[in-house]
């Protein structure tokens, strides 16, 4: 298998929380791409879907036809990962609805905790992503219910699955952008087959702040 | 704040997030919608302020609240209150979208004045304007409101929202622009269209054909001044 010299990883930008992510990719100096139309698609080697509103985002990409390049990006060895309502479109089952994307072989119930009062925050280690325990950040968020044979579960918390990778893809249902901890970032770019280096400690960017996306959204 | 039996029943009709009006300055009304556990409230210059010289403390509520402004000033005072969104007052059910013009215009203004100036101007800045001082010198900095700005107030088309959001907005609020207009399903359908595209003015093209009817706009100089929305709140 020849090696891709793809180095690129892009933020679908229809609808969500698309600067957050794209300010992480900066901080760990990975190039980084908004993904609005076919052409974004050249040359990526990963997509991030981001949190936002999976019902509103799956109509968007039926209507403006980003399923399609989406679907063949994926079988041409695009690796995908979903955040929130990412996790909801790569689903293969969402309890009560239609599918998205149905890329990954889990169950997913959406707004699993309620609404937004209650949101959350946590904390756990997840060893193959971080040494430390990683801040999670749980915003009216889904719970994976089941994942099948070939999907391996990253984080289990009580009753749920809260992050599960297959080869290509990887879901979370928190948000590791709205934190500080660049660790799935990092371990989302490695998936993708880029190269950065190795932390002995954990991967907490001290500079980080609530509204570090505004770099990405100066308006003045 | 509109009966909360029938906002009980719509956040149970759908699945995404539900935002409802309260009274300026009626924090119980807030109380009331955090009860309902519905997502967000809007402080709305819409309803009949409740209190003509507070608003709600928002800060002493876990549900985010959005905010109108016409200026920095007010954004920022809403910000410093604990206002979780800004959005632009525009000048609600005219179908006119110069207010939420000129509110977005004078906002961004107002902040590119302040991140430009010597650090030593910002006091009088911020003195003039009714600005906390600490808040102006973190909006200096970012350069940007440290949350998001919508554009509301008088929306009406496709064109609008994609002006809106060329104008540097994070997202766009339509009400009677949608619902007063003859095919409110098909006119929400492009808007969000127009909105997701704004920068491409073909796919917002696209979005405008076949509409039907927008909503009749109302002429801003043509309502009485004590009529005005956006005077609501300062």
């Amino acid at each position: 298998m020849m090696k891709d010299n793809k180095s690129v990883i892009g933020v679908l930008d229809l609808q969500g929380g698309v600067h957050e992510h794209l300010d992480h990719l900066d901080r760990l100096g990975i190039p980084y791409r908004r993904v609005k139309e076919k052409k974004d698609f050249e040359d990526l080697a990963g997509l991030i879907i981001p949190g936002g509103e999976s019902s509103c985002l799956c109509r968007l990409m039926n209507i403006f036809g980003i399923k399609e390049v989406l679907l063949a990006n994926y079988n041409r060895g695009l690796k995908i990962w979903g955040t929130c309502a990412g996790t909801v479109l790569l689903a293969k089952k969402v309890i009560g609805e239609e599918n998205c994307l149905g890329l990954m072989d889990i169950e997913v119930e959406r707004n699993s905790f309620g609404s937004q009062l209650d949101s959350f925050m946590s904390d756990a280690l997840i060893k193959a992503v971080d040494p430390e325990p990683i801040p999670l950040t749980f915003i009216r968020a889904p719970k994976i219910i089941k994942v099948g044979e070939k999907v391996n579960v990253l984080l289990k918390i009580d009753d749920y699955i809260a992050a599960a990778e297959s080869e290509d893809i990887l879901v979370t249902v928190f948000h590791p952008e709205l934190t500080a901890s660049l660790a799935f970032h990092r371990y989302f770019a490695i998936k993708c087959g880029l190269k950065l280096a190795v932390q002995k400690r954990g991967y907490i960017d001290p500079v980080w702040e609530n509204y570090s996306w505004t770099r990405m959204a100066r308006v003045a | 704040m509109s009966d909360p039996a029938m906002i009980a029943e719509i956040k149970k009709a759908v699945s995404i997030p539900v935002m409802a009006k309260a009274r300026i300055g009626h924090f119980v009304e807030a109380q009331l919608l955090e009860a309902l556990r519905i997502d967000y409230i809007d402080e709305s210059e819409v309803l009949t302020p409740a209190d003509e010289e507070c608003h709600i403390d928002k800060r002493k509520f876990n549900i985010p609240f959005v905010c109108g402004a016409r200026n920095l000033g007010e954004a920022v005072r809403r910000i410093a209150e604990g206002a979780a969104m800004i959005r632009t007052k525009g000048e609600a059910g005219t179908g006119n979208v110069v207010e939420a013009v000129r509110h977005m215009r004078t906002m961004n203004r107002e902040i590119r004045q302040l991140a430009q100036m010597p650090i030593e101007e910002v006091t009088g800045f911020a003195k003039t304007n009714g600005i906390p001082y600490e808040l102006a010198l973190k909006i200096k900095e970012l350069g940007r409101l440290p949350v998001v700005n919508f554009a509301a107030g008088g929306l009406a088309t496709p064109a609008d929202a994609a002006l809106m959001m060329q104008l540097g907005c994070d997202g766009v609020f339509v009400g009677s622009g949608i619902f007063k207009s003859s095919n409110p399903q098909l006119r929400a359908r492009a808007i969000v269209k127009a909105t997701a595209y704004f920068n491409d003015p073909q796919k917002v093209l696209e979005a405008s054909m076949g509409l039907g009817d927008a909503m009749p706009g109302i002429e801003i100089a043509q309502i009485p001044p004590e009529q005005i929305l956006a005077g609501r709140g300062w």
